[in-house]
């Protein structure tokens, strides 16, 4: 294979960075040709990142397509993705095309700006995914509070101010603890090099607790783990359309990422200790936030709290450190990319056309907008977790998990299955179903192709992985393997060096 | 028998001495007129240049000079280059704001040589005595550069509020100076060194009252808290070019001067002063960050963040290690760009020929001067050390040497300050990115748009090539700390 010489994870992650200077230099005025070019970018780098799929060996734990260059002395810009990372990068180019065109209207101050901070933030996001340094994951991961503090800053409703200041600081604060660990690690194992600090470093018991706290409070909050959410809803309403399925789709999925790719295979003993604290915020998560979403009156913010809620569930498949529980919460996490981004896309679509929000506002869709009414339900039972849509698969898998190490723990997140059902069909029957009565509601179009054209493959994809899961299983398998493994082999390596007179 | 040879070290130093002569020659026997004084000026940058070239090009050994009072080692090199860099671009800043203001003297350029050239005498101080005159040398000119503008009541009083406190830590500094000399007997650098290793001075109570002065006196060059109060002040009242100017050279003299006592007078004694430093940076730390939040106007604001981000440097001081001597160089160098470029953007908040001082005046400059706000953006985002900027690399080091030194709950207290300094670099990009415009400013002048878009440059693209500051600091580094 010719591509796998070549430096492809530093062209899939760069390639948008190019688009966005292009776009700088267009004149102003040409706001239609930097939503093009935008485009484009986007849609050749998803075709460059399926290539990196279609060559991904799914026989190997290893990292594949590495690539490592000298930049900052030890510290090197070392990229490179496995079974766990690479499905994320893949999300990540699939949905910014859908984001771009979710845009093509509705953005319409500013356009180049825009344009040029989405595609930077893409750039960015694909480096997380691929990065194998801590210093370079650390650059993207931190990095893209940038962009997204001026896309919801500048585009978004109106108290934007607070939602983005109150984003950026809580992801700061956690970000910057983790800063600390990761200097801590370099300190003492003398590299930053993921791999090898997977491989060989094994870092002593009580430091291994103060990491973990600290790259907790980074991807908690970014996860958002109850109870630093808060930040997440207004982050969520007042974020434009676009704005909003990134960061639910992927700037959430960093946070698991980040507790796969570290905290548990880099602090096992610690990670066996605090599993039940995960355990209890999980639930805590699951079954409250679920109650809280039931009561929100903004569509926004009820999809918020629904992602808080399903977020629990990933938490909970990942501690479990289970085949199943792992699987599922990756599954969970790519499901949920694609389901949230479609259930924030289709509040997009009504947001567009009656510039409200509020669910009271709307109600018999159904009549005037069944292709919209109908694409909403795949997403609303996805997001319910009905089997045959993808919602389910993960959902179960993560429950499987947790049976096997703590029942009360699956009794009690089952429970937010349940609940997950009330708030959403609640929230599809009010929008959905009922009497067309409001006048303004009578004139609305249904989807246009652009809009159709943005649905239509989360719709497949909904419920394509729900009746046939394997292509992202199959892809994840090994590695996960691979990390439960190793993972087994630290906790019990420890107990028998306790055991030890 | 000293021969004309042997001051081939100082080369730098006699240029910039004897340029500033000619200059001022030049200057009276020729018409005062602002074209004159700004060919003096041009002249000035030129003899810089002209500095900086032997600098860099003077090897890599150590020198030394005047019965060891005087040493030229990579660590001066790149401080004294540093320090060139920044005075020649707060200079270049200043030619057409003088003009404007119509005080376009040659005068102005001829302090800013001397005082430059009592940076160097700091720098390369290797006796109690070469830094007195090193420090007065410079203090004596930036005195009279903040009273710059006679007829402004603001900078007269800013010029007389820094004279006074100068003076006093002046003062301060003679006194534990010369506590120094009394308990030891010795001003050289060296010899204090030899006797106080192994802890010899630990237990003397008169040497370590004589050591916080000294630090009292240096403290209060590089406005550390609690000895920061004449900063919002001068800040505010010099003419905006001579605080850029404030802001950055001195700052790199007084710091690079701190080193070298600290790690080559006081080794023996890391453990009575790196209390005294960790104290400092946390005071620092805290109160620039929190102070900040409730200014009004941008100068006193990036008064307040210069005071943080002195606190984020003596974290790495206080480190007491080599790496931690780089992490303070690769600090400052990133400062001092991120300073010029901020000071730059000030220069060019000018809506006709009125200054304007608040931060509200930059409501939505994102859509009336986008480039501007964009480099901008990228500073206050680079000083609040959000990667990939330049700034967090800044941070970076500092953080690492110190926790690699053992300081963990300082780190600690470094990132909690960064986050509340975040904050308020926040809020002006929010004022210039969410609101709604104000009227437009009027066109800067090339100067202050280049070193504007240079340092902008600097932050941004840093992250492309890092290494070469890092190695040059790493050497400078190891040349200071045996």
């Amino acid at each position: 294979m010719i591509i796998t010489t070549q430096p492809i994870l530093s062209i899939v992650t760069f390639l948008p960075l190019v688009g966005a200077i292009f776009i700088a230099t267009l004149p102003r005025a040409a706001a239609s040709n930097a939503r093009w070019v935008a485009l484009w970018t986007t849609i050749v780098t998803f075709a460059v990142s399926l290539l990196i799929w279609a060559n991904f060996d799914t026989s190997t734990p290893a990292f594949q397509f590495v690539e490592e260059y000298q930049w900052l002395g030890p510290i090197k810009y070392k990229m490179g993705v496995d079974g766990i990372s690479m499905l994320f990068v893949v999300l990540t180019t699939f949905l910014m095309p859908l984001c771009i065109l979710a845009s093509w209207q509705s953005i319409e101050e500013r356009v180049k700006e825009y344009m040029i901070a989405f595609l930077v933030l893409e750039t960015l996001m694909i480096g997380v995914f691929c990065a194998l340094d801590l210093v370079l994951f650390y650059l993207f991961f931190e990095g893209g509070l940038i962009p997204m503090f001026l896309i919801i800053g500048v585009w978004g409703g109106p108290r934007r101010v607070y939602a983005s200041f109150k984003f950026f600081l809580y992801t700061l604060l956690g970000s910057l603890l983790m800063l600390m660990a990761i200097l801590a690690i370099y300190g003492y194992a003398g590299t930053t090099d993921i791999p090898a600090l997977l491989a060989t470093t094994r870092l002593p018991a009580d430091m291994q607790i103060w990491l973990w706290l600290a790259f907790f409070a980074s991807f908690a909050v970014k996860m958002p783990m109850w109870p630093v959410h808060t930040w997440l809803p207004d982050a969520h309403v007042e974020a434009p359309t676009a704005g909003s399925v990134i960061l639910a789709a992927i700037l959430l999925k960093m946070g698991g990422y980040g507790f796969l790719r570290f905290s548990v295979p880099m602090f096992p003993l610690a990670t066996e200790q605090l599993a039940p604290f995960v355990f209890a915020l999980s639930i805590v998560a699951i079954i409250y936030t679920s109650l809280v979403a039931f009561v929100q009156e903004d569509m926004k913010k009820l999809i918020a709290y629904s992602s808080v809620a399903h977020m629990g569930f990933v938490t909970m498949g990942i501690f479990t450190v289970t085949t199943q529980g792992v699987d599922g919460a990756i599954f969970q996490m790519l499901s949920h990319g694609i389901v949230s981004a479609a259930l924030f896309l289709c509040v997009g679509v009504v947001y567009d056309r009656m510039h409200t929000r509020e669910i009271a506002a709307y109600g018999g869709l159904a009549d005037k907008m069944p292709i919209y009414a109908a694409c909403f339900m795949v997403f609303t039972m996805a997001n319910v977790g009905l089997p045959g849509t993808s919602g389910f698969v993960g959902e179960f898998l993560t429950l499987l998990g947790a049976f096997k190490v703590n029942t009360w723990v699956a009794f009690f997140a089952t429970t937010g299955v349940i609940l997950s059902a009330c708030y959403a069909l609640y929230l599809y029957r009010a929008i959905a179903f009922g009497p067309l009565e409001k006048p303004a509601l009578k004139l609305l179009p249904d989807l246009s192709p652009r809009e159709i054209a943005v649905l239509a493959p989360l719709v497949v994809l909904t419920i394509l992985f729900g009746f046939y899961p394997a292509p992202i299983l199959d892809v994840t398998a090994v590695s996960v393997k691979n990390l439960v493994a190793q993972y087994e082999a630290a906790i019990s390596g420890a107990a028998a060096a306790a055991a030890l007179p | 028998m000293e021969t004309l040879a042997s001051f081939v070290p100082a080369l730098p130093e006699i240029v910039l001495a004897a340029g500033a002569m000619v200059l001022l020659m030049l200057g009276v026997f020729r018409e005062d007129t602002a074209r004159n004084g700004r060919s003096v000026g041009w002249l000035s940058v030129l003899i810089m240049v002209v500095a900086a070239v032997m600098t860099g090009f003077g090897g890599a050994e150590r020198l030394e000079l005047f019965d060891g009072a005087f040493v030229v080692d990579s660590f001066a090199r790149f401080s004294k280059v540093l320090i060139l860099a920044a005075a020649a671009a707060a200079l270049i800043l200043s030619f057409d704001y003088f003009e404007r203001a119509k005080i376009m003297k040659f005068e102005i350029p001829v302090v800013v040589l001397l005082s430059v050239a009592g940076m160097f005498m700091m720098v390369s101080a290797n006796d109690l005595i070469s830094l007195y005159l090193g420090l007065e040398l410079m203090s004596l000119s930036l005195y009279v550069l903040a009273a710059v503008r006679r007829d402004s009541l603001k900078s007269s009083e800013s010029g007389l509020k820094y004279f006074v406190l100068g003076a006093l830590s002046s003062g301060m500094l003679l006194y534990g100076a010369s506590l120094i000399y009394g308990f030891t007997g010795t001003t050289s650098f060296v010899a204090l060194a030899e006797a106080l290793k192994d802890g010899a001075g630990a237990q003397n109570l008169g040497l370590i009252v004589g050591l916080v002065f000294l630090l009292v006196g240096l403290a209060f060059k590089i406005s550390a808290v609690p000895f920061h109060m004449w900063t919002p002040d001068v800040y505010e009242g010099a003419p905006t070019p001579v605080t850029a100017f404030f802001a950055s050279a001195p700052k790199v003299a007084a710091f690079a001067l701190l080193l070298r006592v600290l790690h080559d007078a006081f080794p023996g004694m890391l453990f009575q002063w790196q209390q005294i430093i960790v104290f400092l940076s946390v005071a620092s730390m805290l109160l620039g960050s929190f102070a900040a939040i409730g200014q009004t106007s941008i100068k006193r604001l990036l008064a307040f963040s210069s005071i943080a981000n002195v606190g984020f440097i003596l974290i790495g001081l206080a480190a007491g290690t080599e790496y931690g001597v780089s992490s303070v160089l690769i600090y400052l160098t990133i400062y001092v760009v991120m300073t010029l470029g901020s000071f730059a953007v000030v220069l060019a908040m000018r809506r006709k020929d009125e200054m304007e001082d608040t931060i509200q005046s930059l409501a939505g400059l994102s859509q009336t001067n986008l480039p501007m706000a964009v480099a901008f953006a990228a500073l206050l985002f680079s000083m609040a050390g959000i990667p990939p900027l330049a700034g967090f690399f800044a941070k970076f080091y500092v953080f690492d040497a110190a926790i690699k030194a053992g300081l963990t709950p300082l780190v600690v207290i470094g990132v909690l300050a960064s986050v509340v300094g975040a904050f308020y670099y926040l809020r002006v990009v929010k004022i210039m990115f969410f609101e709604e415009p104000a009227d437009k400013f009027t066109t800067a002048e090339p100067a202050v748009r280049w070193v504007m878009g240079l340092s902008a440059a600097l932050v941004i693209f840093y992250v492309v090539i890092p290494s070469p500051l890092i190695d040059a600091a790493g050497s400078a580094a190891r040349a200071l700390v045996p």
